[in-house]
């Protein structure tokens, strides 16, 4: 069922009124129940396996399994996201496992400043030339005389 | 009325929508907004860490033009989108962003996206306009500089969660929009003196290729589900190339992207037989000269030839990529060198899924797929509305007023016909080829504009609070319809008061599937399937007014689907109104199987009149800036 939750993993996120995956889920798919405190995908159907889920959740208690009506069985696809990287263990049908390391960031967490440390050139509204231009184009901004 | 709390929140500036061109918005906005001491807000239906069609990653930025170092020029960029598109491209919108999209690249490096460099500490290329990145974490990267920028102006500056429904409108003039929470039973009411639309374009309007489980697998988001077009024909805004509809290649039913294959690979595909159906077609281009004879063959173009061949019943299509990775690899003689290549091909090979389509790894995974073995299978996906890549649906804007002719300019750059109303992304239409850095590109410039535009206009916006009541009591009826009729048979699902939003998708799907021309007609429609296939949305219309939902995700699915129906309804029309065939690896209409430049080099453009309700379709010139 696209994304799943593992039962004996999840806490809930220990009782505040929404998980983690219930904050990141782009279509709203992941619902809490609070009876057993266990967090579940609503409608697996429409889960686009974005994985954002298996991300961000702090028990590391969410999977993918890939949807039943195409993708034969026995595979996995698991990442690991640190603050700067995201390690992938991708396990075959066959039984052979490959590893993958990808950078994710080259910058601390929360230091994207708007203006990206460029000059803010222009005070006219009326011009086309946006805030950090022309410093972030590196050139003049053309234009095309009518 | 199902009991929900009122709350009125008032702005200078409203951006509705999280995506990239959001994000860029919120950027600028701030900036200027902060400078004339105005208000900015923004309002997402979900988390802007992950929200919009860059939510699980990219591994490349499609659109970079090199000005600063003289790669390319801004005019360059005009004429490859003009090819793409067929002739049909608006060449001052398209030079617009094309011009600013850089700065916004280089931003992104700042913040903190890794983009790959060579030796020399050039960005690396995929194709001419495209540069490689590591994109895992490019939307909570750009959704952060967003995030710190509204900051600027204040805490109460972001809404999550909130589905926007309906626009408010007063005249000619928008003033503001309408949702509700999908938390807590919120309505909210947003009142302002100018709107920017980023709310995406349109996924499930057609029947997908999955449709048990997989059904979620689309190529673009499930979650972009026709929000902007709705918002912005519900205006009264003109809409422009609601008929050109998107359906990419990519791998087969995962949906991989293949642009790494094809351009930093330099993979061919080729029919079950070996044949490249890129060379044995030469008749099939030149029948859409000059756009057939020109490079590169324009994407429709491309999907046309590869669906020749299926049709002629010499599929499978396969990406040859095992004979990709042995060219590339058979260039370093040195067996240590080749074996070193090899594996950095591979780890290249994969993180392009993994970035940005990690079913599409899975699914190499569970079938036993090593690339450098064997090839793997392509096909065409299903349509899609994406006027922010191959597409070209959005709304009618105006060009900036350095660039635009006078047919095309209306006083603020980006600008939709109705004052206030100002879109990006793929709200925006006729300019596409923007992706993900030209969005939020072309969200700063709107935002530009829309600060100017409140600056120069600064009226209170009107909102008629009956009619708000109105709005409140429609948008939430779905709601109570469930309550009054849920007891009367013993599955909810089945009861003849109403219809729940799942089934009414179906509904939608099978009607545009068959007779507007999906897979199932391998892209093929006619009048009389068009006329016919309009009959059956007008009785699903209907019925939408007995949507029912038991929650609030349903509430949002209702509504959702309503928005798709209206995309659907504003793309029979224009495939309807179009009497040839211009875009055939998108759509053919069999009863006009030609192109014919001397009646249809134009845009089709419509609107739906809020007044009378009626739907108007019809033509405008295009006008050439660059040669």
């Amino acid at each position: 069922m696209p994304s799943f939750v593992i039962a004996e993993k999840c806490d809930g996120c220990k009782g505040q009124d929404k998980t983690a995956c219930m904050y990141i889920c782009p279509n709203d798919l992941m619902v809490l129940d609070k009876e057993r405190m266990k967090a579940y995908n609503r409608a697996p159907e429409m889960c686009w396996e974005c994985q954002c889920c298996v991300k961000i959740c702090p028990q590391q208690a969410m999977d993918v399994r890939g949807y039943a009506d195409f993708v034969p069985m026995g595979a996995s696809c698991v990442p690991l996201r640190g603050s700067d990287n995201i390690m992938w263990t991708i396990k075959f049908r066959d039984g052979s496992i490959k590893r993958f390391k990808f950078p994710t960031r080259t910058t601390p967490e929360g230091s994207a400043v708007p203006d990206g440390g460029f000059e803010t050139g222009t005070d006219d509204l009326k011009s086309y030339v946006l805030f950090t231009e022309p410093g972030s184009l590196g050139c003049e901004v053309p234009s095309i005389k009518k | 009325m199902a009991n929900f709390e009122t709350v009125e929140v008032s702005t200078d500036l409203l951006i509705v929508g999280g995506g990239m061109s959001a994000c860029g918005a919120a950027v600028e906005a701030a900036y200027w907004a902060k400078k004339h001491g105005l208000k900015v807000v923004l309002v997402d239906k979900a988390a802007m860490d992950r929200s919009g069609a860059v939510a699980m990653g990219l591994s490349a930025i499609n659109q970079y033009i090199g000005q600063a170092a003289g790669d390319n020029t801004v005019e360059d960029y005009v004429r490859y989108v003009r090819q793409d598109l067929m002739g049909i491209t608006r060449e001052d919108l398209v030079y617009s962003i094309a011009r600013h999209v850089d700065s916004t690249v280089h931003l992104f490096e700042k913040w903190g996206l890794p983009i790959w460099k060579d030796e020399n500490g050039k960005y690396v290329h995929e194709g001419r306009w495209q540069i490689m990145i590591n994109g895992e974490s490019y939307k909570i990267v750009v959704a952060e500089a967003a995030k710190n920028a509204l900051k600027t102006l204040g805490d109460d500056c972001i809404y999550e969660r909130v589905f926007i429904v309906e626009p408010l409108v007063d005249g000619d003039k928008i003033v503001g929009a309408v949702g509700f929470s999908t938390r807590e039973n919120k309505f909210y009411v947003f009142k302002a003196k100018a709107v920017l639309v980023g709310m995406g374009g349109a996924v499930h309007v057609f029947r997908p290729r999955s449709t048990g489980e997989g059904l979620g697998r689309s190529w673009y988001p499930p979650f972009n589900t026709g929000s902007s077009a709705y918002f912005t024909i519900r205006a009264g805004a003109e809409m422009t190339c609601q008929e050109v509809r998107f359906i990419p290649v990519r791998f087969k039913d995962a949906y991989g992207p293949v642009g790494a294959w094809f351009l930093l690979f330099k993979s061919i595909a080729t029919n079950a037989f070996g044949e490249d159906y890129m060379v044995t077609h030469p008749d099939v281009l030149a029948e859409f000269a000059p756009y057939g004879l020109t490079k590169p063959i324009p994407a429709n173009l491309r999907n046309h030839l590869g669906l020749i061949d299926e049709r002629a019943g010499k599929g499978p299509i396969y990406m040859q990529t095992a004979d990709a990775i042995r060219r590339l690899a058979d260039a370093y003689p040195d067996e240590k060198q080749r074996k070193k290549k090899l594996k950095e091909l591979e780890a290249e090979a994969w993180e392009d899924f993994l970035d940005m389509t990690i079913s599409q790894a899975l699914l190499w995974a569970a079938t036993n797929i090593y690339p450098e073995e064997k090839p793997s299978e392509i096909a065409a996906c299903e349509p899609y509305f994406i006027g922010s890549h191959s597409g070209a649906s959005g709304a009618w804007v105006s060009g900036p007023a350095d660039l635009a002719p006078a047919e095309y300019f209306w006083g603020y750059g980006n600008m939709a016909t109705v004052k206030g109303l100002f879109c990006a992304g793929d709200a925006s239409g006729a300019s596409s080829h923007k992706f993900s850095s030209g969005s939020f590109t072309e969200g700063r410039i709107a935002a530009k504009e829309a600060i100017r535009f409140i600056v120069e206009n600064n009226v209170e916006p009107k909102v008629d609070m009956g009619k708000v009541e109105e709005l409140k009591a429609a948008i939430l009826k779905p709601l109570d319809t469930f309550e009054q009729y849920k007891g009367m048979t013993t599955d909810p699902n089945v009861n003849p008061n109403y219809i729940r939003p799942m089934q009414f998708m179906f509904r939608l799907q099978k009607i545009m599937d068959e007779y507007a021309g999906g897979v199932s007609k391998s892209f093929t429609t006619n009048k009389h399937l068009l006329e016919r296939g309009m009959e059956l949305l007008t009785m699903l219309k209907e019925d939408s007014a007995k949507l029912a939902a038991e929650n609030l995700h349903e509430l949002m699915r209702c509504w959702e689907n309503v928005h798709r129906m209206w995309q659907a309804e504003a793309h029979i029309r224009s495939v309807m109104f179009r009497e040839e065939t211009r875009w055939p690896g998108y759509y053919i209409r069999a009863d006009f199987p030609k192109m014919d430049e001397e009646n249809w080099k134009c845009f089709v453009n419509c609107k739906w009149d809020p007044n009378t309700g009626q739907w108007d379709v019809f033509k405008r010139p295009i006008i050439s800036i660059v040669d």
